[in-house]
């Protein structure tokens, strides 16, 4: 059993790095693109690396970015990168189901590799049948955590050099990697009335509140149709 | 360490606690509810969901056909030839019409 566990750790942290390369492709751009606005928003290249280090997580980047050009007083920064990871909550005690066999100190380690392509491969995972695994999981994580740091310090030192990224379509990588894990999910129950739902929900409030909120608003719709409606939900009253 | 070292670390601090919080909360309960249950199942597509619908909202002819394209792909195969058709789409509609 043990020689078992030892033999299969290679191939799948292997498997895991599998699952990270359209993540690695979708991401690059914005984690160059993060270092050269880092750098022209003030940071210096140190700076700007140790923020793509240290939190890891592009979206709540960019807005503290924004905030670092201004006159924004910094405790109202440090929420505001807070406020944008909070979907990570949700995130963080839907996977903990996956992981709870773990030990204390690799779940400590696991979870601040939790960004969205990893919760959503993780969920994947357990959707597939699959037992989430230590190495699996680091597998896809370090990659991805790797090249988002390099990213980092080659956009800060280069910042200028992809003059035109809408003609290479970056823009919209994200969003046709994202339906495509979204699709993946289709045959859980009621799949399809929270997709509409979160659709309806996160186009609303993206025009009346705007982004990053729309994430949190959209899910938070969704997830009330699955609690409310759901036939999981409602067959216990 | 400059103020913008600190803002980093604080931001980073917070972040781990999303990322770690939501199960450190869930575990201190011994059965889940499932209503709490159906609610979380259905995080993953809810969340991913809005990362896409109002970007295809706002977008043009062109990131509707290639996510159209896409979409049909990755309903039938699977998640990479569905990335890769969706960005060759895209590309070549933005530089035959300029889109």
């Amino acid at each position: 059993m043990i020689l078992e566990t030892t033999h299969s750790r290679l191939p799948q942290f292997l498997r895991g790095a599998r699952s990270s390369v359209p993540v690695l492709v979708a991401a690059a751009p914005f984690g160059l693109l993060f270092g050269a606005l880092a750098v022209d928003a003030g940071l210096s290249i140190g700076e700007a690396v140790a923020m793509s280090a240290a939190i890891f997580a592009g979206a709540s980047q960019m807005v503290g970015l924004e905030l670092f050009g201004g006159h924004v007083a910094p405790w109202l920064v440090v929420l505001s990168i807070v406020a944008v990871n909070f979907r990570h909550v949700l995130y963080s005690a839907s996977a903990g189901r996956r992981l709870w066999r773990w030990p204390p100190l690799k779940k400590a380690a696991g979870f601040f590799f939790l960004t969205d392509p990893q919760y959503a491969e993780t969920e994947r995972q357990a959707e597939f049948g699959e037992e989430v695994t230590f190495a699996w999981y680091m597998g896809m994580a370090l990659p991805i955590y790797a090249l988002w740091v390099i990213e980092a310090w080659v956009g800060a030192l280069f910042g200028n050099l992809i003059t035109n990224p809408h003609a290479l379509g970056l823009d919209f990588l994200l969003p046709i990697y994202f339906l495509g894990l979204v699709i993946g999910f289709r045959q859980r129950s009621f799949w399809l009335p929270v997709v509409a739902a979160s659709a309806a929900g996160s186009i609303v409030s993206y025009e009346v509140i705007g982004s990053p909120w729309h994430v949190s608003a959209g899910a938070a719709v969704g997830i009330l149709v699955a609690v409310l409606f759901s036939p999981a939900a409602r067959k216990v009253e | 360490m400059s103020q913008t070292m600190w803002i980093i670390l604080f931001g980073a601090i917070g972040t781990y606690l999303t990322r770690i919080g939501g199960h450190l909360v869930l575990s201190r309960f011994k059965s889940i509810h499932p209503r709490v249950q159906a609610g979380l199942d259905a995080v993953p597509a809810a969340v991913l969901t809005t990362l896409v619908a109002p970007a295809v909202f706002n977008a043009g002819p062109a990131e509707w056909v290639a996510i159209t394209i896409a979409g049909v792909i990755g309903w039938f195969t699977g998640i990479m030839p569905m990335f890769i058709a969706g960005a060759a789409v895209i590309i070549a509609l933005r530089s035959l019409f300029g889109v």
